[in-house]
């Protein structure tokens, strides 16, 4: 398949591997800020493949892991409503709140639906008048356009039964709040590429120049993900701290300017809760005051604490790539896929979900 | 297993779940929590694809499935075929050459009389090409909200004539996997049908009966161990039934698994891993090494396995767990689906 077989093909990610065997003469601790390229590694090995003083950590970019359970627990509270229709991606629908998910609330009979897009929300609400439809959306950057679209769209068509419950995050604030925290390990970050497609650059550039920290954006396929360790392990060894994007068959510079557009006319940057990371200022996206009427938060009177409880789940410190999913003591055990305990378990892209159902038989090993 | 443990062990899950369907690890939770210890016996806790009897010297294949399909009709086939011929792949997968069927229909008032013409009529085709004929049935209609327009219900039972004990806990180290041609044809074929999700595709689905093909290689007197056809949860769940019951781990090599450009696309696009995916007329064999050469060669002999491939061996590491060299060189595990990606999708 174009675009996809030329970044697995095994003799060319194994010239790159030589490539950074060469370049690297000391350890480095680099993280991949997204979930889907957290998965790409450890679907395809990488880690196992690379030199062993190279060391990849896992960033907080799988929505579904950095999307506080009180937000889980408002979509089951208005789902459990009579006159609530409550739509979202199907791996939405399986990740806990505070008691239970919304697979758990659609067998006891709440009305759930799953979509593959905002517009089919939409269609729903439109053949539903008298119901009030309820889209539950989270995402970084990627997936924010989309549903702006879908606001915008409802705001235009004049559609009043349709809601958007929504938790959106931006990359680079969790980055700025991750390279200033004290224990900070990571000395190079691998940038998330369709974040990057979104957005462009510039951002990007300007956490290097702030932190003298080399950033690469990277895209999803092996090889994509060699080269940008490789440009990063480069800038490293000769002591650059630079901004290079590796993925440049997606990202350009300024982005997708029309995307930018929308989210600007639909959203506004607000201070935002990130599971596991706590409140981030400016690190998140509401509805603007002209949208309010399409806000589930504002609309509906949502009685739920919105703290976190705490847990023994130790998903913070995997969030922020100071420890791995399998220094937990409860991972495969007390914690797996089909009873999570935490966030980076449920989603298929969170770091714990990639290393058990990737590695597990390496556990004694990796251990 | 004691029999009939009264009252039945709590399960975690307080209610039936879409996830207790989909043929991965809540349908074998169901069944271990709630199914076996109200019937267990030596026969059915072997959990093959159908049970084995010794009546009066024969050996009988015997087994049921229903089918919830929806969409009714899609590409490549309709309910009525599939639950022809997902009978008689499960007694084929036995070493049984399928004689006779039941089929049960559970119809919703105000479903169209012509459509469940057209059904019946791709039933009794699908049951001449397999051999087999319907035999005895049953019919119940319910009121309009009560079911999904039809539901299917077929049961079969075959004569085993082979000397061979094909059952999941016989795989032993050493011994070569292989699989008779392409995956997720079916599963993709029907994902491209669903409301909401429907896009332009060529992909049909591969319902077929694989008895003459089954036959094909009992023919050639291979050592064959365990037969599987890898329905609900793809590939990655039959092996990891097989690993488990026998007690192995399965080495899969991921560039010899037969897929079609178009179902990889279609996958790609989705998010979704083909190993996962349903098949209804593709089957796993897993022989002894000596014989895996000749048993391949009678496969891609038949039209139904022309595109058969050796996809992975057996071993002693890793025991009941299924790992998969990628195409980059690395190890990783295929394991059991945890939740089900395609909600009824048989």
């Amino acid at each position: 398949m174009k675009y996809l077989d030329e970044y697995r093909d095994g003799d060319l990610a194994q010239r790159v591997l030589r490539e950074i065997e060469r370049k690297v003469t000391q350890p480095w601790v680099l993280m991949e800020i997204c979930g889907g390229q957290t998965h790409t590694i450890m679907r395809y090995g990488l880690d196992q493949l690379l030199p062993q003083s190279i060391e990849l950590v896992h960033g907080p970019g799988c929505p579904v892991c950095v999307t506080p359970a009180s937000l889980l627990d408002r979509a089951i509270g208005l789902a459990q409503r009579e006159d609530v229709t409550l739509v979202s991606y199907g791996d939405m629908l399986r990740v806990p709140g505070t008691s239970q998910d919304l697979f758990s609330a659609k067998a006891r009979g709440a009305d759930v639906r799953m979509v593959y897009s905002p517009l089919d929300a939409l269609r729903i609400a439109r053949q539903n008048p008298h119901r009030k439809v309820v889209f539950l959306a989270v995402g970084f950057e990627t997936t924010a356009p989309a549903n702006a679209m879908a606001v915008y769209q409802a705001h235009r068509e004049g559609l009043d039964n349709f809601y958007l419950l929504a938790s959106h995050v931006l990359v680079p604030p969790a980055i700025r709040a991750l390279i200033g925290s004290d224990d900070n390990r990571v000395q190079g970050f691998i940038a998330p590429g369709h974040v990057c497609t979104v957005v462009g650059c510039s951002d990007y550039e300007d956490l290097v120049r702030d932190y003298k920290m080399p950033i690469v954006v990277g895209g999803f396929e092996p090889v994509d993900l060699l080269q940008a360790i490789l440009t990063l392990v480069t800038m490293l060894e000769e002591g650059r701290a630079e901004f290079a994007n590796d993925y440049t068959r997606s990202v350009s510079y300024h982005g997708n300017l029309e995307a930018q557009r929308i989210l600007g006319e639909v959203f506004e940057v607000a201070d935002q809760p990130w599971r596991g990371l706590g409140e981030i200022p400016m690190s998140g996206l509401r509805l603007r005051e002209k949208f309010a009427a399409w806000d589930a938060d504002r609309v509906f009177d949502l009685h739920v604490a919105r703290e976190e409880a705490p847990t023994e789940c130790i998903s913070a410190q995997i969030l922020k790539g100071l420890r791995k999913p399998t220094d937990c003591a409860a991972f495969g055990s007390k914690c797996s896929p089909e009873s999570p305990m935490g966030a980076p378990m449920v989603s298929s892209e969170g770091a714990c979900s990639a290393y058990y159902q990737y590695r597990r038989h390496e556990l004694v090993t990796l251990r | 297993m004691n029999q009939l443990s009264c009252p039945l062990p709590i399960v975690d899950t307080e209610t039936v779940l879409l996830g207790h369907g989909g043929g991965g690890k809540l349908s074998s939770d169901l069944l271990r929590n709630v199914i076996l210890p109200a019937f267990g016996n030596p026969i059915l806790n072997r959990m093959d694809d159908q049970a084995q009897l010794r009546i009066s010297g024969s050996r009988l294949a015997f087994t049921t499935d229903s089918y919830v399909v929806q969409p009714i009709f899609f590409r490549g086939g309709n309910i009525g075929d599939l639950a022809v011929n997902g009978t008689v792949n499960d007694l084929a997968v036995g070493g049984a050459t399928p004689l006779f069927l039941s089929a049960a229909f559970i119809l919703e008032e105000g479903f169209p009389i012509e459509s469940l013409q057209r059904v019946m009529a791709s039933m009794r085709a699908a049951a001449d090409r397999a051999g087999v004929q319907i035999v005895t049935g049953d019919t119940k209609v319910v009121e309009k909200g009560s079911c999904d327009g039809l539901f299917v219900n077929t049961a079969g039972i075959g004569l085993v004539e082979t000397p061979l004990h094909l059952s999941a806990d016989q795989a032993r180290p050493g011994d070569v996997v292989l699989l008779s041609g392409p995956i997720g044809d079916h599963g993709v074929a029907i994902l491209a049908e669903r409301d909401g999700l429907s896009f332009e595709s060529e992909i049909a689905s591969d319902t077929a009966p694989l008895h003459s093909l089954v036959a094909d290689m009992l023919a050639t007197g291979a050592a064959i161990r365990v037969m599987r056809d890898p329905t609900r949860g793809g590939v990655a769940s039959s092996c990891n039934e097989i690993a488990q019951s026998s007690g192995v781990g399965i080495q899969l090599d991921e560039r010899a698994i037969p897929l079609r450009a178009e179902v990889r696309g279609a996958c790609e696009l989705l998010g979704l891993d083909p190993l996962y995916i349903a098949n209804e007329g593709k089957l796993i064999a897993i022989c002894a090494p000596g014989d895996a050469g000749r048993l391949l060669e009678a496969m891609t002999r038949h039209p139904l396995g022309a595109d058969a491939s050796i996809i992975g061996k057996v071993s002693q590491e890793n025991a009941g767990l299924v790992t998969i060299r990628t195409t980059l060189g690395a190890v990783r595990i295929v394991d059991m689906l945890a939740n089900d990606p395609l909600p009824r999708i048989c």
